[in-house]
């Protein structure tokens, strides 16, 4: 790891006075678990990083039924999921959480920081920039080792997948993100914070470099029933191949609307209006659930080595619905 | 306006010897000092805030009830600082990326890795290693139950595992099979000894209820 200095700010004005201008130079420090192992493979080549852990105000689980949830951006993942009215209210939440399997990382990584990871790409991992293309800009992974890259949203120039565990679960239940900068406080829906970058020096997200999420705001579930269901390769640490999370507004044994997103299939999660619109009106079933699939991954192109990663994902928004349906956490 | 016709009185192109003063003694102020690293000095809000490093800065570790001081840079890990600076060689550094469990350490009550954590941010904070569990010479129960059922081979992923036991049993002191599975879902042996894994912290439970063995 290069050197740096190190400041550990008290105050969120503070934090973002001690950021930069430029990506790359100054880096945020939370939990550390991606931060730090892409320093070692000098990924990331910060002078300077922002301990944001002794930023009080960014701690901390708030729920009341009539406001929802309000997540500090330094809530652990562990607390997410040890918290009982999450599990009650957001299991879909509480299910991403759990589907982190090491307790160590869920220990330290926080919510902020889950948001704010860099893609698991490995060609981005292994210093080739984030799009990975050759000298003459083509880019690497269309025709590369591309098993674990996107199936939807990957017309270019970007084929990673968004690695965030929560941001489906968040988008389905309507969250938004809180950031605050050096103009003060801003909000983004959840679906909103993510975007698909165009350069290799751009982030995958829309915070600027001198800005830090504060707070993600979950509104009331109000009933609706939601769920998380992850695919991953091993049971043990992983980073899920296919996620979906749902929420689904009941009318008795109706669907009267659904939220349906998917992740780990994109470089944004990955909304599916067309599984949403079919399952409006629909009354839970496991046919209505797989056709909810099949309707979801539509649209979906894979690459030359992730077809099965189509069907998969296609199984997880079945597997989510039917877990929704159940009220099973 | 009509110009003046006053050398003295006119605009003039650069600056008065009084501006170039005053401006001068501004600038010498507000002049961006430049930290070790050559960004600027953070100013406005975070003009009170300490900037550590790059070089050594003086470190205070409560490592198994003990206090060490020492001066490291604050790109070493918790991991480097307990292995190499204060030679608790228990944590084993192996993946280095958070992602194999060998360097699992218990800080604040809870199981870390401490590859993945920097020294300067491990301060005032308790920190158990592996060495904590065996006081006074005395093997900790959940050592005691790894030779018991044969639960290492290389022994290398070892330490990491016991540590990562004796969290999993402070917090859930009667697991079952799957809880353990789970519990200990962030540690990776490469040899495969989970069976005799699952068998010692099913028995090292046995043999702690009733009453915690803490070190």
């Amino acid at each position: 790891m290069r050197a740096f200095e190190y400041a550990s700010p008290t105050t969120k004005e503070q934090a973002v006075a001690l950021l930069g201008e430029k990506w790359g130079e100054i880096e945020v420090l939370a939990g550390g678990t991606d931060l730090l192992s892409l320093m070692k493979d000098d990924v990331a080549q910060p002078k300077r990083l922002v301990d944001i852990k002794e930023v009080k105000e960014l701690q901390g689980i708030k729920y009341a039924p009539a406001t929802g949830l309000r997540l500090g951006a330094l809530v652990t993942m562990q607390e997410l999921l040890e918290n009982p009215a999450i599990k009650k209210e957001y299991p879909a939440l509480a299910q991403a959480a759990d589907g982190i399997t090491s307790p160590q990382i869920r220990n330290a990584g926080t919510v902020g920081g889950d948001l704010c990871q860099r893609p698991r790409c490995w060609y981005f991992r292994d210093g080739m920039g984030l799009l990975a293309q050759d000298a003459k800009g083509r880019p690497l992974v269309p025709e590369g080792e591309n098993r674990y890259h996107a199936i939807l949203g990957n017309s270019g120039p970007a084929y990673f997948v968004n690695p965030s565990s929560l941001a489906p679960a968040l988008i389905a239940l309507g969250a938004s993100i809180r950031i605050f900068g050096p103009k003060g406080p801003r909000e983004v829906g959840a679906g909103e914070f993510f975007v698909t970058p165009k350069t290799n020096g751009e982030r995958e997200y829309v915070l600027k470099p001198n800005e830090i999420v504060t707070d993600i705001l979950v509104p009331p579930a109000a009933g609706a029933r939601n769920a998380t269901y992850e695919v991953r390769q091993r049971e043990a640490l992983d980073w899920p191949l296919a996620a979906a999370a749902v929420a689904l507004k009941m009318s008795g044994a109706r669907i009267s609307s659904a939220r349906v997103v998917l992740g780990h299939v994109a470089p944004v999660p990955w909304p599916a209006p067309e599984a949403e619109k079919f399952l409006a009106g629909k009354t839970v079933s496991e046919q209505v659930a797989q056709d909810a699939g099949a309707s979801a991954l539509r649209g979906a192109k894979a690459l030359s080595q992730n077809t099965y990663k189509i069907q998969l994902a296609k199984v997880a928004v079945k597997r989510a619905i039917l877990r929704a349906a159940q009220g099973r956490v | 306006m009509a110009r003046s016709r006053d050398p003295d009185k006119r605009p003039r192109k650069g600056l008065s010897r009084r501006a170039f003063l005053s401006r001068g003694a501004g600038l010498a102020i507000a002049a961006p000092i430049v930290t070790g690293t050559g960004l600027p000095a953070p100013q406005g809000a975070a003009a009170d805030v300490k900037i550590l490093g790059p070089g050594k800065v003086p470190v205070t570790l409560r490592v198994n009830g003990k206090t060490h001081s020492l001066n490291v840079e604050p790109r070493v890990t918790l991991l480097e600082a307990l292995r190499t600076h204060l030679d608790y060689t228990g944590a084993k550094k192996v993946c280095d990326r958070a992602t194999c469990g060998a360097c699992t350490v218990i800080m604040g009550g809870k199981e870390v890795y401490a590859c993945s954590i920097l020294a300067v941010e491990a301060q005032g904070k308790d920190i158990l290693t592996v060495e904590g569990l065996s006081a006074s010479g005395k093997l900790h129960p959940i050592q005691e139950a790894f030779i018991e059922h044969d639960a290492t081979q290389c022994g290398f992923c070892t330490p990491g595992f016991v540590v990562a036991c004796k969290a999993l049993l402070d917090r859930n002191p009667n697991p079952t099979v799957a809880d353990i599975e789970k519990g200990l879902g962030g540690n990776l042996c490469r040899c495969g000894t989970y069976v005799g894994i699952r068998q010692a912290v099913l028995s090292a439970a046995k043999t702690m209820k009733g009453g915690r063995t803490d070190a």
